[in-house]
């Protein structure tokens, strides 16, 4: 029904452009100036449908989920749903929407198979209106369309306001996306700090993050205190800077002042390659290749070295930021203004003197940004440390040890099936929450410093 | 004497430089060797790590097989009860007329032999009969693959040489397989397998195809929504939009995006997408929706360069012969800002591609055995794939691993080489 809905409206979308076009046609034909060319005409009226019933469409199908679940649940014997958790309800509903879908599992009571049977019955009716609104609305609009046709008639200036008003929503749909983001995760946040206070959240040194079966369970409380996450997480990003900071540099001055031109255009793009390998390959090249390493190489020295240390997944990931730093780095040190490396060379410093003496510091800005977007980005890297590093949150600094991340630990509490209305869920939407204010903090300020940089040499 | 003693005292500048130099160049060569090796360093990381994948996972594009002559017996399956029938029962007595060692009344021995069937060789048997039911009572040739233990053995993985009791197949087994082995019964073969199979508990049986079509959707998806967003945006805020406080909020909310961690997209799905209007969990639909939010930033800012490369001269030409505004842009400016346009998109989309953390928590990484018809269908997407069967415990599966992660590799390079073809190709010096 859905595709016939469509095919309608695209029906529609060409008559209304064929009738348009050929009445703005006779009309010239008739020895009559049009002001707009016909073709304009024709876009005019096929926009006037395609916009307006393809908002409704896609309005309808997202609400009639919702508006069928909300009435089938509400039409329910009276009764039947008091003093039931939100979780049974969901299941309830689940085992009334496959027993209409034809999946029947035993005996489900007669009042589930009605509730069954009108909901198909809806269903069929929202799908059946669907199609009839879309009708309706496409012919009389074609309607409208048509009788604007006539000499005087504006349609190209018609045409280029539609035109600008879906541009301008298409460049709003990035600031929708950020509300969609900030309002999300702020909403369950809210709904977690109900459950859990902030302070404990924010202070507590213990996380573990499990939920009462029963509720004369011993410990049954769990602990929602990130410290122990959040330095798990700042732990293994200061494994993957120290390890990408001195390679990326340096490989960027070698390459920006010593490297021939042939040495450098092969360079470049090859360590461009380590930029687009996705992270679940280097996830897994941790667990493969890297954390076996560190293992045996620990057990030569005598140390103890946890199977999933942070070690391992904070040097994959220091390799993963590699071309990061050193574009960020090339970048900076080619935006030097050319008389400054004159100026030094022409004194008689070597290269090694100008580029450590001058053009480094002239750069530092612009390698600082470039730095903190890579901190940025190692703090909300997921897959590496979801793969790599550990799930128990330690409160340890010792990089042999296994810790967890923010990210791990959204990943892990989310993976499955999961409801909305438990402190693990919540937990997880917190956890995105301050992931999303800490890094966007650094990238505001991170670009604000590359931004002020370029403009101070440009 | 004095005349040394002056010499020394009027030491040149020049002097002092040269008594410098060794140690200044000397300090330039350490520089530069120090450059040298962190390019090395990260070159032989991105080595081992290609590598490392290859020597692991070509293994995995091969599959060992068994091939038997099987005697479809009508006592064990019946044409009326089909598609029940005592399948594994005719197998298993195929494989003992290759095995006169095994004693066919020893329950215990005959288990142990028949492992080195699949699970699904006698699916794969009953479609077969059940397809064309003539062929009961005759004697059919049929290749299977062998189950995991005894591909590991067929490709050097199980060592021989461990205890018995430490090993995943006894000796009996391993006599049984030599016995096959010398009577030709095992092959080794391509494992087209891995293409056109969907996932399964099994390694041997495991396969991409729901993976590969679970990302196909998800990428169509996300690019049917992120590219006409994307340019419609771009040329919005290159070409028309007025230069106020409005514009460059968008401009710095655009970028900021860009640098958003993937999983908070993964945690907007999940409560927009899922939570709020109902759509289901685990479809590439609701994957491609949010990868497509996700790689709408990439698009802007690439179309946005493109447009800017295209010289103002262009815009005057049209604007002098009584173009409008939007006729200008649209008739000549994007089409000649297309290639560039086109190749951010592709580089998007391959990200997109690699992406898992947000389609984790919208749960494409669920076990699904048969393969996504529409975006609508439950799938799991390649990455997510990837996921999974590294987190299997079964040897098998770290081969298959590594082959699926050559397969997602073997995808991003073609992507990127469309892309730098392209550019190349249709890029444009004004």
């Amino acid at each position: 029904m859905t595709t016939l809905a469509f095919a309608i409206l695209l029906a529609a979308c060409m008559v209304a452009y064929a009738l348009n076009r050929r009445a703005a046609t006779g009309i010239r034909d008739g020895g009559q100036r049009l002001h707009s060319v016909s073709g304009y005409h024709g876009l005019f009226a096929l926009l006037m449908i395609l916009v307006p019933v393809l908002v409704v469409i896609l309005f309808w199908l997202a609400l009639q989920g919702a508006v069928v679940n909300t009435l089938i649940m509400s039409s329910l014997p009276d009764g039947t749903l008091d003093g039931l958790g939100a979780g049974q309800v969901d299941l309830i509903l689940a085992e009334i929407q496959s027993i209409s879908s034809g999946r029947v599992f035993g005996d489900p009571e007669p009042w589930k198979t009605a509730a069954a049977e009108r909901f198909s019955g809806m269903l069929q009716t929202a799908s059946l209106g669907l199609v009839l609104v879309t009708a309706l609305l496409s012919l009389g609009i074609m309607f409208f369309a048509r009788g604007k046709v006539s000499a005087e008639f504006r349609a190209r200036q018609g045409v280029e306001k539609i035109v600008s008003g879906l541009m301008i929503f298409c460049s709003v749909v990035a600031i929708f996306t950020t509300i969609g983001i900030v309002a999300s995760l702020a909403f369950e946040t809210i709904k977690f700090l109900r459950l859990v206070p902030l302070t404990e959240f924010l202070f507590g040194t213990s996380w573990e993050p499990q939920i009462p079966i029963r509720a004369d369970q011993i410990a049954s409380t769990g602990a929602f205190g990130w410290i122990p996450v959040i330095v798990g997480t700042i732990v293994i990003t200061i494994v993957a800077i120290v390890i990408a900071i001195p390679i990326g540099l340096l490989s960027a001055i070698y390459l920006n002042e010593f490297a021939p031109k042939t040495v450098r255009s092969v360079c470049k793009p090859v360590l461009e390659v380590l930029a687009g390998v996705p992270t679940v390959v280097y996830g897994f090249f941790a667990i493969l290749v890297v954390a076996p390493a560190i293992r045996s190489l620990g057990a030569q020295l005598g140390i103890p070295v946890a199977p999933n240390t942070a070690l391992a997944a904070g040097g994959v990931m220091g390799i993963m930021l590699v071309p990061f730093i050193s574009s960020f780095a090339d970048d900076a040190l080619s935006a030097v203004p050319r008389a400054l490396r004159d100026g030094a060379l022409a004194l008689g410093a070597t290269r090694a003197e100008t580029v450590m003496n001058v053009l480094f510091p002239a750069a530092i800005p612009g390698i600082v940004g470039g730095v903190l977007l890579a901190v940025s980005r190692a703090i909300g890297e997921t897959m590496i440390v979801v793969m790599a590093a550990g799930l128990m949150a330690n409160l340890t600094l010792n990089p042999l040890e296994s810790v967890t991340t923010v990210t791990v630990q959204i990943v892990t509490l989310l993976i499955g099936d999961t409801s909305f209305d438990n402190p693990k869920t919540l937990a997880a939407f917190a956890l995105g929450m301050m992931l999303f204010i800490v890094t966007l903090i650094i990238n505001i300020f991170a670009l604000r410093i590359v931004r002020k940089y370029r403009e101070a040499y440009d | 004497m004095t005349d040394i003693s002056s010499g020394s005292l009027l030491l040149t500048t020049t002097d002092k430089v040269r008594a410098s130099l060794a140690k200044r160049h000397r300090k330039q060569r350490i520089l530069q060797g120090f450059g040298i090796a962190a390019i090395s360093i990260a070159f032989l990381m991105l080595f081992i790590l290609l590598w490392s994948q290859i020597a692991t996972g070509y293994k995995a594009f091969m599959q060992t097989n068994i091939t038997l002559d099987i005697y479809v017996d009508p006592a064990e399956i019946n044409v009326d009860r089909l598609p029940r029938g005592d399948f594994d029962d005719v197998l298993t007595a195929a494989l003992l007329e290759k095995l006169p060692n095994v004693d066919a009344t020893d329950r215990a021995a005959v288990r142990e032999a028949s492992g080195i069937f699949s699970n699904g060789a006698q699916f794969d048997l009953r479609d077969r009969i059940v397809e064309d039911p003539s062929l009961i009572g005759q004697t059919i040739n049929m290749r299977m693959p062998v189950s995991d233990p005894y591909d590991q053995l067929y490709k050097e993985l199980l060592d021989r040489e461990t205890p018995e009791e430490l090993r995943r197949l006894n000796d009996l087994q391993i006599a049984n397989y030599d016995q096959l082995l010398d009577a030709g019964a095992i092959t080794s073969k391509l494992n087209t397998g891995l293409i056109t199979n969907a996932d399964s508990r099994f390694p041997e049986l495991a396969g991409l195809k729901g993976a590969l079509l679970g990302s196909f959707w998800a990428l169509l998806v996300c690019f049917l929504i992120a590219f006409p967003l994307g340019i419609g945006a771009a040329v919005y805020l290159e070409e028309f939009a007025p230069k106020n406080k409005i514009s460059d909020f968008i401009e710095v909310n655009i970028n900021n995006l860009a640098a958003v961690p993937s999983v908070v997209f993964g945690l907007l799905a999940l409560s927009v997408f899922i939570g709020l209007f109902g759509l289901p969990r685990s479809v590439p639909f609701v994957g491609g929706l949010t990868l497509a939010l996700m790689t709408m930033p990439t698009i802007i800012i690439a179309t946005r360069a493109a447009l800017k490369a295209v010289p103002p001269s262009i815009r005057e030409a049209a604007l002098g012969v009584g173009a409008s505004k939007q006729q200008v842009v649209f008739g000549h400016v994007v089409p000649l800002a297309m290639p560039g346009i086109l190749t951010g998109t592709i580089i998007g989309l391959a990200q997109a591609l690699g992406e898992t953390a947000p389609l984790l928590l919208i749960g494409m990484n669920a076990f699904i055995t048969s393969a996504p018809g529409s975006p609508f269908d439950s799938a799991t997407a390649l990455p997510t794939q990837i996921f999974i069967w590294a987190d299997s415990p079964e040897r098998g599966f770290v081969s298959r691993t590594s082959a699926a992660i050559l397969v997602l590799l073997t995808f991003l390079i073609m992507m990127n080489a469309i892309a730098i073809y392209l550019r190349s190709k249709f890029e444009r010096k004004w």
